[in-house]
């Protein structure tokens, strides 16, 4: 098929199409083909929309160029919620393949698509969907906690959520252009190498998570300073919020780690594009340091994750037990033992490299003791609860069910810390049930329970009850029902990553699996329904007093949502549970005496140098030399040029405060 | 204008701050650039430790010894800490507000950056032409990794500190740039003292294996 005459020519097309042909579209994968369709339609479909409703100007001017901490903490949860639909239909996918996949049957998916999917559904779960998902929740909620006005660096916040945009991007594209790593989610070599995967999979899995690592590096200095460096006055460590504890141990292990992640990668690719030897078979090089690297930023990984939801459940569990946390001091100290020992555990992944005796035993046994801190921070939520007068609103159902999920996620990973026991259950589906034990049961509940309890105070409505029972019920018994028999598997001795199975005795404990999947997809549906149907509802939920749960920290004295600016005047604090102190004592809100408030501006240069990095990336992954050179001249350039800017700030006048501030008290004065 | 309350006890807190002085600008840039340093000394720990492991894989290539000229290493040794000097030199003109003083000494520490590079790039144009290329083995490998990540940090270094120039030249030793300078003088002390580490951990100790 000659398009022109230009195609005539190898050379040239190599010099301006690198390896991308007409070839590297997979139009002969008929469920990618018909996913692109839907996807293309409804992508037509939204801009078609944005493009009559007159909304482009309003999304670039409010949104896209913000650095309103709280509209990029939207973002993200945002861009987590899109990808959780992503990340879930590979999962629901993988379900039906390996329910079906029995007795001479190879499914419905072929090895080259099943490999992508299993890959995908990992890194994109991880990468795009938690790590999002809580950035967010501590880019909403941290400032409000420890009123302040935004946070250290508010362009580099806006910055970094486009970056970790433009890597979920490049995931997407990878689907319909070219295809994504078939590795498995941490892409070891010799398999990632060049020798072994050639085609552009794994580069697409290698500049997305560069791309996005340097956003989440970014934010997690950015939320450290400004823990560190914004508190309101009388705020002393020892009286910040747990969870702004917790993010701040977050953020501290995202800063000691993700430059191990970006090394390590960068040592990946120099193989594959230069042709050194760091993790070949050959000339020197070792494969295992590949996997001892990546795990060093792996297993703290995983506490990123787990510890600002830990927060959430401190919050939440006092908030509606109505009582002060039990042992604070302690939970902040497990807090951070836990951050410390994170750093120590991580050959625990491969206890079957073969480091002997002596070095599996001690990272076995700091793996155990993990467990203590953990049971404590258990204990610490039990004893707020004991004696309470608890209310069984949404976000603490969530919080029961992650104790009860958590705690047996929990027994099966000291079980797996057993380096003899781990012998035999390594990459095996025991494995696979356990830390998607931990990590839902854990991470994803932290996160309903957090969307469920913070939503009134980012939009100003509750979120319907109704259909986050729904969501709530489905999820639970989904989960159960979906990775309860993967044990079972897992002691039987399958392995994780199969395609097709022999023994047709195992296909029932895959039949109940998929039919757990589909629990969660109600549950998932319930949840954008909950979604739409408060948004619709959004009337008769309306909270005008910003304080909808009785809550004790500081994000429940301001308004919801919130005003630009967070406080009107900066609160100082005098005990722990600062909004509770200020209710108990008699707080009243000033209501005159309104000075203006200085604001950092909104900038259009986070978006572009955003795309730039993914046209500097797409060159990279398809060898298109004179893309990647353009884009990373214009990313330096556009960079520079922004450190001409020297007028970041604006002012809100004090008309505006007072205004503001007084449609508060009318709605004050209404509610009440 | 009442915003203490009595409260049980016989104190009055005060709740709200109502006399707010806004915040000195840049306040958490320090501290924030101090941070990104660790982060970009944890990817400096990353390649020693992969020099460490893999450095005396020569996969019968050539080693440190038939490769490192010391003497030319010592000479861009001492380009590297001549400009930090230089650097310093630049920093006190600049709490003097001596604008010209300051360009001045930021050109000399430019030039001598300058120098650096181009010694570096000679001595890795030298050994590829050797045949001790970074293919060769997983030693060379880790050799021009983390040696040229050095120098890749010291290019992008000359490249802000012009940028830093420019600025001072157009707006002066104004609060901003003085902080910028103060950030690039960090990041210019903190390459001296990797490379510090890169001197004696690859070049001296290389030679004595």
């Amino acid at each position: 098929m000659s398009v022109s005459g230009m195609f005539d020519n190898p050379a040239l097309q190599k010099a301006i199409f690198g390896r991308l042909t007409l070839e590297s579209l997979p139009l002969h994968e008929p469920i990618v083909v018909w996913t692109f369709v839907v996807v293309a339609l409804g992508g037509v479909a939204m801009v078609g929309a944005l493009t009559y409703f007159r909304l482009w100007g309003y999304l670039w001017r409010e949104w896209f160029t913000t650095v309103d901490h709280k509209k990029i903490g939207i973002m993200y949860m945002i861009l987590g919620i899109v990808m959780l639909l992503r990340g879930f239909s590979d999962a629901i996918m993988m379900r039906l393949q390996q329910a079906i996949a029995f007795g001479g049957s190879e499914g419905y998916l072929n090895a080259h698509h099943y490999d992508q999917i299993f890959t995908a559904h990992g890194v994109i779960m991880i990468f795009f969907v938690a790590m999002p998902l809580v950035t967010g929740l501590m880019n909403y909620v941290v400032p409000l906690q420890i009123g302040a006005r935004d946070v250290s660096f508010p362009f580099l916040n806006n910055f970094s959520f486009w970056m970790t945009v433009a890597g979920a991007v490049l995931v997407m594209i990878s689907l319909f252009v070219g295809e994504f790593a078939r590795t498995g989610w941490l892409a070891y070599p010799p398999l990632s190498n060049i020798g072994y995967s050639p085609d552009v999979g794994v580069d697409y899995y290698i500049w997305s998570l560069q791309v996005a690592g340097v956003g989440t590096t970014l934010s997690g200095i950015n939320l450290i300073c400004t823990i560190v460096k914004m508190r309101a006055p009388g705020m002393t460590m020892m009286k910040m919020p747990v969870f702004t504890w917790t993010s701040l141990c977050t953020n501290v292990l995202i800063v000691a780690t993700f430059p191990v992640l970006t090394a390590t990668l960068a040592l990946l690719s120099l193989d594959r594009y230069v042709g050194t030897n760091f993790f070949t078979n050959d000339f020197g090089g070792n494969p295992m340091m590949y996997v001892n690297l990546i795990w060093i930023w792996g297993h703290p990984e995983v506490y990123i994750l787990i510890l600002p939801l830990f927060g959430v459940f401190s919050e939440i569990t006092s908030t509606f037990s109505g009582k002060r946390l039990f042992g604070y001091t302690s939970m902040v100290y497990a807090t951070v033992v836990i951050t410390i020992l994170s750093y120590l555990v991580w050959l625990h992944h491969f206890f079957t490299m073969g480091s002997g005796a002596s070095v599996n035993s001690f990272f076995g046994i700091t793996t155990m003791i993990i467990s203590i801190p953990t049971g404590a921070k258990m204990f610490n939520w039990l004893f707020t609860m004991y004696h309470g007068r608890i209310r069984f609103e949404l976000p603490m159902m969530w919080t029961l069910a992650f104790m009860l999920t958590f705690v047996l996620g929990g027994m099966t990973g000291v079980l797996l810390a057993v380096p003899p026991a781990d012998f035999v259950l390594h990459n095996s589906l025991f494995l696979v049930a356990h830390f998607h034990h931990v990590i839902i049961g854990g991470v994803l509940f932290g996160l309903f329970a957090a969307i469920n309890y913070w939503f009134p105070k980012a939009f100003g409505f509750k979120l319907d009850p109704f259909w986050g029972k729904m969501s709530f019920w489905f999820w639970v018994i989904g989960f159960h029902v979906a990775f309860l028999p993967l044990y079972v598997l897992g002691l039987m001795g399958v392995t994780r990553r199969l395609r097709v199975f022999d023994d047709p005795s195992l296909q029932i404990w895959f039949i109940i699996a998929a039919i757990g999947a589909f629990l969660i997809l109600l549950g998932i549906l319930s949840f954008l329904v909950q979604i739409g149907v408060s948004i619709y509802r959004r009337n008769a939920l309306r909270d005008v007093t910003g304080d909808p749960w009785d809550g004790r920290t500081l994000e429940w004295a301001t308004s919801s949502p919130p005003p630009a600016y967070n406080f009107a005047f900066t609160p100082v604090i005098h005990d722990n549970d600062a909004w509770s102190d200020m209710k108990r004592r008699g707080h009243q809100r000033p209501l005159q005496g309104y000075k203006p408030i200085l604001m950092p501006s909104n900038t259009g240069a986070g978006v572009v140098l955003a795309v730039l990095s993914t046209a500097l990336a797409f060159g990279l992954i398809w060898y298109i030399w004179w893309l990647a050179a353009v884009s990373f001249v214009a990313v330096l350039a556009v960079a520079i040029a922004h450190t001409f800017n020297y007028h970041r700030d604006f002012q809100i006048p004090a008309a505006e405060v007072a205004r503001t501030e007084n449609e508060r008290t009318q709605m004050l004065a209404a509610g009440a | 204008m009442t915003m203490a309350t009595i409260s049980a006890k016989d104190e009055a807190p005060v709740f709200y701050q109502l006399d707010e002085h806004p915040h000195a600008e840049g306040s958490s840039t320090m501290l924030g650039f101090w941070l990104y340093l660790m982060s970009d000394c944890l990817i400096f720990a990353i390649l020693f430790a992969t020099y460490g492991v893999l450095g005396a894989n020569y996969a019968a290539g050539p080693a440190p010894k038939d490769l490192f000229d010391l003497s030319l290493v010592a000479v861009n040794t001492a380009m590297l800490l001549f400009s930090s000097i230089t650097y310093g030199f630049a920093m006190l003109a600049m709490v003097k507000g001596r604008v010209a003083q300051v360009q001045a000494w930021l050109l000399v520490t430019g030039l001598f950056g300058l120098a650096f590079i181009g010694i570096e790039l000679y001595e890795f144009a030298h050994m590829i032409h050797e045949g001790a290329t970074p293919q060769r083995s997983a030693f060379l490998s880790s050799f021009f990794a983390l040696v040229g990540t050095h120098g890749l940090h010291v290019s992008f270094g000359i490249v802000w500190l012009v940028t830093l120039m420019v600025q001072v030249a157009r707006y002066g030793l104004i609060a901003a740039n003085q902080r910028r300078l103060m950030c690039l003088s960090m990041f210019w002390h903190f390459l001296d003292v990797i490379w510090i580490g890169v001197f004696t951990f690859v070049y001296l100790m290389g030679m004595l294996r």
